[in-house]
């Protein structure tokens, strides 16, 4: 059956790289002795250490809990002893360091317990989601949004399509296809896991026609289920890209700052598939990923299954490559990935591809020449941005425009600086841009509280002043009635007083006139 | 003649009475320049304007008394901002009422407060949580780095400490692009 496709506007076809590391098979990386593993390598807030200093942890084992709705545990690799949780170096652009858990191998890799599922039809899609979640599932395509959520499209949607994303256009990076090529069961067996999750009507697998192998395989193995179709879709950069993949295949386009779940359809990454069977029959954790370690760094490019947390030097050596030769290296693909700021960097689950520069083989730089507004990069750009236009805008600070022109619909692809003929960092303008609104606006929600928070205080003290007048007052009052009171008191008293005195007097007299009788009757 | 006083008279009650009306009827509660003017203002209520506050210092500029360069947390880009809204020249910050400084928050050192409390009441933002004799902490989501609680402690256990910057507010920066051949433009 083939599917009548559509077409976005744009895209570009760099040079592929891609049979480089496709000739060996995957094979297991080594068992490193340290294991570094940042608590914030998902979409969302970072996960909360489980685990203390000198803990001894077992494979699987669940060390960092879940932090919110978009969040996601994370599982130790191997068995072994927590050395240290504090600030390491991370694979993140900023080159800032970031809280990680170490752990020191053991070397026995001993897994702690496994709750298989036996079948997954028994379990109801809540549950289902709830073990997705627990095993710490995120994308592995590399933004690494956790898995559970997408699945997890509310009561009232009715979810028509599930697409499973195997386009992998970016060069380079082959783990989807080698993944595809060898394991092609696992891949299904997750896809049908998912559609049971979203009770989704029926699945494309989407693959780009430079992976005849892989969709081969897939094919072969989706043959058994009717609601798979197994799409060929032409090789075009940035087909891979969610919004852009769903346009070529169902020809609906994504609202803009819409979820694909308003249109019906979910996509996952087929990764995060065979990650989602992992868990659910084999009740193990995501622990390691397929990762590709590719470029002239190393001599023998080629696919490593490699522990969350290992050393990209180990990686580096295990690919006949020489860590002290690195000029640099690159996490992702050379469109939408980034330098990293040192070499001794782990991998982390949103790690794909490690691309390595010998450090006489670096790209060369070319110079940046002036804006000629020339319009290639609208011309190229798949989501029909004006790309020169938002340039200038963000050179200008003139941030509101830019967001006016639809700055938030860019996908980051880089499209516009691959086909920009004066070479300017067209997309690095945008990430920038992006990042100025979202720092004005939280500093803006930040003065407005500030501003009620000293509008109440004023208030506050303007009511006690106005409380402690008014108190006055009425002591004053009360003070005053008292005096009257006193005053009454006292007159009653002096009354008093008068009249005993006067009684006094009057019984005084009396008794003189006694006594002046009685002396007169002793004279008598 | 006297049609035409009568006339106009009447015209000039009619029209007062509309007018009178109209003042009533469309009354604008408060100055609307004034809290177009507070919108843009950082809300640090340092006071290092001289004011007591934003909203002091926006009504005297509203009002012409204060000038837009008096606001050293908001720096040049309040400045510019200001200039924007009021169709003014930027002009540089004055530096009688401070420098333009990175963003800081206020931290207690716990072991040495003596809980007198008397940063609680200079706090413009009641973001410093404690009472008498016991320890105060700042809250750190709500301090502006306003520095008022500073002066009035005795013990001088306050620090500004600047705002560190984490992978959870890290941005992109701008691309440090060398143009080459600007000059032939």
């Amino acid at each position: 059956m083939s599917r009548r496709l559509s077409k976005f506007n744009g895209g570009v076809h760099p040079p592929q790289h891609k049979t480089e590391s496709t000739r060996l098979a995957i094979s297991t990386a080594q068992l490193p002795k340290r294991l570094t593993l940042p608590l914030h390598q998902h979409i969302g807030e970072p996960a909360q250490a489980l685990v203390q200093v000198g803990d001894h942890v077992l494979k699987g084992q669940q060390i960092a809990s879940a932090n919110g709705y978009v969040s996601s545990p994370i599982h130790a690799p191997t068995s072994g002893t927590v050395v240290a949780i504090g600030e390491y170096p991370i694979p993140h652009p900023s080159a800032l360091n970031a809280d990680c858990i170490v752990i020191e191998s053991d070397g026995e890799d001993r897994w702690g317990e496994r709750m298989a599922v036996a079948d997954y039809h028994d379990l109801s899609p809540s549950a289902l989601r709830n073990l997705i979640r627990e095993a710490g599932i995120v994308g592995l395509g590399g933004a690494g949004f956790p898995s559970y959520i997408k699945l997890n499209p509310g009561h009232d949607k009715v979810i028509k399509t599930l697409i499973l994303n195997g386009v992998e256009c970016e060069p380079y990076i082959t783990c989807d296809d080698i993944l595809m090529r060898e394991r092609p069961q696992e891949v299904i067996a997750g896809l049908r896991i998912a559609r049971h999750a979203l009770q989704a009507e029926h699945c494309i697998i989407a693959i780009e026609d430079n992976k005849p192998q892989a969709l081969a395989a897939i094919s072969a193995a989706a043959r058994d289920y009717d609601y798979i179709e197994v799409v060929q879709v032409p090789t075009l950069y940035p087909q891979g890209s969610e919004k852009q993949l769903i346009k070529v295949l169902t020809g609906q386009e994504v609202p803009s700052n819409g979820l694909s779940l308003q249109i019906g359809v979910v996509s996952l990454n087929v990764g995060t598939s065979a990650a989602i069977q992992r868990a659910i029959f084999h009740g193990e954790p995501l622990l390691s990923r397929i990762i590709t370690i590719t470029g002239n760094g190393v001599d023998s490019p080629r696919n490593l299954e490699t522990l969350i947390g290992t050393g990209m030097e180990e990686l580096v050596s295990q690919c006949d490559g020489d860590p002290e030769q690195l000029g640099k290296l690159i996490m992702g693909g050379p469109m939408m990935g980034f330098a990293l700021h040192r070499t001794d960097l782990p991998v982390i689950k949103t790690t794909n591809c490690v691309l390595s520069y010998h450090r006489e083989q670096m790209p060369a730089e070319k110079p940046v020449l002036p804006c000629i507004r020339c319009g290639a990069c609208m011309d190229a750009c798949p989501v029909e941005l004006l790309p020169q236009q938002l340039y200038w805008f963000t050179r200008s600070d003139e941030l509101d425009k830019a967001q006016d022109h639809d700055l938030f619909d860019c996908i980051e692809c880089g499209c516009c600086s691959y086909v920009c003929p004066s070479n300017i960092p067209l997309v690095q303008y945008y990430r920038f841009a992006k990042g100025e609104i979202w720092i004005r606006e939280r500093e803006r929600e930040k003065a407005e509280l500030a501003r009620q928070r000293f509008e109440f205080r004023q208030a506050r003290i303007e009511r006690r002043k106005a409380e402690h007048g008014s108190r006055r007052k009425q002591k004053a009052r009360a003070d005053k009635q008292r005096d009257a009171k006193r005053a009454e008191i006292q007159d009653a008293v002096e009354r008093a007083k008068q009249r005993r005195e006067q009684a006094m007097k009057q019984a005084g007299q009396w008794q003189q006139e006694r006594g002046d009788d009685k002396q007169d009757n002793t004279q008598q | 003649m006297l049609v035409a006083i009568l006339s106009l008279s009447l015209l000039a009650l009619a029209l007062g009475l509309a007018l009178g009306f109209a003042a009533v009827r469309f009354k604008v509660e408060g100055d609307p320049l004034v809290d177009k003017i507070d919108a843009l203002l950082p809300q640090t209520q340092c006071g290092q304007c001289t004011y007591p506050g934003c909203r002091p210092y926006a009504t005297a500029i509203a009002n012409g008394e204060a000038d837009i360069n008096q606001c050293p947390p908001g720096g040049e880009a309040t400045i510019h901002a200001l200039a924007d809204l009021l169709d003014r020249e930027p002009k540089p910050l004055n530096p009688d009422n401070g420098v333009e400084k990175p963003k800081t928050l206020a931290v207690i050192d716990e072991q040495t407060c003596i809980g007198c409390t008397l940063c609680i009441q200079a706090c413009p933002v009641d973001a410093i949580l404690g009472a008498a004799k016991q320890m105060h902490t700042v809250i750190a989501d709500e301090c502006t780095g306003c520095e008022l609680c500073l002066p009035p402690c005795p013990v001088d256990c306050i620090d500004m400490v600047p705002i560190e910057q984490d992978i959870m507010t890290w941005k992109w920066s701008l691309p440090e692009v060398e143009q080459v051949r600007e000059s032939d433009q």
